[in-house]
């Protein structure tokens, strides 16, 4: 087996499409409505994910033959929490302004449902290699929404994009107003309702 | 008529399909049993056959929005003028405001009927009426200056979002008009509220041109009493835009500022008229948007510690959108409750929310946009419940037979 076997290779690709823990599986939505108002808070908050549900698919992977099974899900949450912890002081420590537009959201990932199924479904199941392979592959996929309605939330909503005036002022000369709505939660929401539509319309197999 | 038809007769095979122009036959669809009534009828089950189809209801409606929608437009003109201090005669009057609201139908009508008329050519489906109220309704509800890029913007919104995912006309489950107006009040905020919008001091199209006079404010009563309302009670009155002390008579005539088609509620109740004449508005829920109204207001009467919460209960009612939402919004036969009892706790909700937002929250002045929109999210939840109570019922009058 090498190292990208074809099975890995699903296992690391299929969460970025019709595997999507957001747009097909529905989790996370929450994080995703509450940190998406800018795009550089959206980035930030999919590399965290990444990170947290990559390491702790590995740990739990590791331990998975020695945890006994009633007290997986405490043994899951401590892992889970250590590493929020980590990443958490890291985010303090080198990028202080996004930490503050974050706020409570970097230390509520232990509660990002993503996580726990991840490492319920997969990591109590499989070598840490796989598991790896697939808490990144979810990670990005979560980071891919989060990135895209953050892009188009930021763009219509500021004008802006990582901080940067995108939109000309000559634009806002002729009339062009920054549309409100798209920074407040109701539209993330609806924005990700477009991105599941576009989706479910290109993959005709996920249509009910 | 004879002509017509048999005109309408001649080109309809060029829309068939396999004709010339089978891509647009829904919209051919659309205009010939706009303009004839169909003489097609289902196939299966019971239906009941009358020339009253939504095609025929929906003008009725329209019909009696036009004479809120014609004082609306001498309003428009009105206000201008008296922010101008010029006096050009009536006629100049209101045809600064048509020029000044036409712009706005038109838009509305053509980025409203444009996406229907795609869908449903999309889906092959009949051209869906529901638009020709909703495309009125939305110029007179919005400030009259608001730019016309933002209800096209807003328009399209509230069609694909509030109505076409949804199913289309009759699935609905929010007003489309006002998703519209939410839609822009929560987007641009600032073309949407305050002081500057509600009167144009600008030309339209080069009409009417003037600098604005000393004094000027172009604040609405409901603004003004939103402004004071978190002050206690000293002497206070609501001026119209020179300053002028203006009194219940002026609310109800209407040439107060305000959204286009809502400030008199003289030609709202003649439409109010129409609507309950030709039995298309139910005046359950009509009367009781009124009685919860009134009666919220009477109880902030009672305790009366604000500015806000003095304003009398028959002011309430005349006030901003409150008259217009009760009978064109409010009875909407889709987003409202179906229940012949359901439709009295719907329309008393909607009142009584009404007057709390706009008392209890400065930020909003009018509440009436946001008591509708509410109050269909919880129409489904109210039929629910009318009908499990009468099923209820009839299962105890079974037990107390046995």
């Amino acid at each position: 087996m090498g190292l990208i076997s074809k099975k890995n290779k699903e296992v690391l690709t299929g969460p970025l499409n019709i595997n999507n823990p957001v747009i097909v599986q529905m989790l996370g939505i929450c994080s995703a409505l509450a940190v998406t108002s800018k795009l550089e808070p959206a980035i930030v908050m999919g590399l965290s994910v990444t990170a947290v549900v990559a390491f702790a698919n590995v740990i739990i992977s590791l331990l998975r033959n020695t945890i006994p099974n009633r007290i997986r899900i405490i043994v899951q949450l401590v892992v889970v929490a250590a590493l929020v912890t980590v990443v958490s002081e890291v985010l303090k420590a080198f990028a202080y302004d996004v930490n503050k537009q974050l706020s409570v959201f970097v230390g509520l990932i232990i509660t990002n449902c993503i996580l726990m199924g991840r490492l319920e479904a997969f990591a109590l199941g499989n070598g840490p290699w796989e598991s790896f392979l697939d808490g990144i592959g979810n990670g990005i996929g979560y980071a891919l929404i989060l990135i895209v309605v953050g892009f188009f939330r930021e763009l219509l909503g500021s004008g802006t994009l990582l901080g940067y005036q995108v939109i000309p002022q000559c634009v806002y000369d002729w009339g062009y107003v920054n549309n409100g709505l798209m920074i407040l939660p109701p539209m993330a929401l609806i924005t990700i309702a477009v991105i599941i539509w576009v989706h479910r319309a290109r993959n005709k197999d996920l249509q009910e | 008529m004879k002509a017509l038809r048999n005109y309408l007769d001649k080109i309809k095979p060029n829309f068939e399909e396999g004709g010339k122009f089978a891509m647009f036959r829904s919209v051919f669809d659309g205009f010939e049993t706009f303009l004839f009534v169909p003489n097609s009828t289902s196939k299966t089950g019971v239906h009941i056959h009358d020339s009253i189809d939504s095609k025929r209801t929906m003008i009725v409606v329209v019909i009696a929005l036009l004479p809120a929608l014609l004082f609306g437009m001498y309003n428009v003109g009105y206000q201008h003028n008296l922010a101008i201090g010029a006096n050009p005669g009536f006629w100049a009057t209101f045809a600064f405001g048509l020029l000044a609201v036409l712009p706005k139908i038109i838009v509305s009508y053509v980025v409203g009927l444009g996406i229907e008329f795609a869908v449903a050519q999309w889906k092959k489906e009949e051209i869906q009426e529901g638009f020709l109220v909703s495309g009125i309704l939305i110029p007179m509800i919005v400030p009259v200056d608001t730019p016309l890029w933002m209800i096209a913007v807003a328009t399209a919104f509230a069609v694909i979002f509030a109505k076409e995912v949804f199913g289309g006309t009759g699935y609905n489950i929010f007003n489309v008009a006002l998703v519209t107006r939410v839609f822009l009040f929560f987007a641009y905020p600032a073309a949407m509220s305050g002081d500057q919008v509600f009167v144009r001091t600008s030309d339209t199209f080069g009409l009417g041109a003037g600098q604005v006079v000393d004094g000027y404010s172009g604040a609405t009563p409901l603004g003004q009493i939103a402004i004071a309302g978190k002050e206690l009670i000293g002497n206070f009155q609501t001026v119209d835009v020179l300053g002028n002390p203006i009194s219940t008579w002026d609310y109800f005539v209407g040439l107060i500022p305000g959204s286009i088609g809502e400030t008199s509620v003289i030609a709202i109740l003649i439409g109010a008229a129409i609507l309950l004449f030709t039995g298309i508005a139910s005046w359950k829920t009509m009367g009781s948007v009124f009685v919860g109204g009134a009666v919220m207001a009477a109880i902030f009467n009672m305790i009366g510690t604000t500015v806000a919460m003095t304003v009398s209960p028959i002011d309430h009612l005349f006030l901003g959108g409150f008259a217009f939402g009760a009978v064109f919004m409010a009875t909407d036969p889709v987003t409202s409750a179906r229940t012949e009892t359901g439709k009295f706790i719907y329309g008393f909700l909607v009142g009584a929310m009404a007057v709390i937002i706009r008392v209890l929250n400065p930020g909003y002045p009018e509440g009436m946009m946001l008591a509708i929109l509410l109050m269909n999210a919880f129409a489904p939840l109210i039929d629910y419940y009318v009908v499990e109570a009468n099923v209820n019922r009839r299962l105890n009058r079974v037990k107390l037979n046995k």
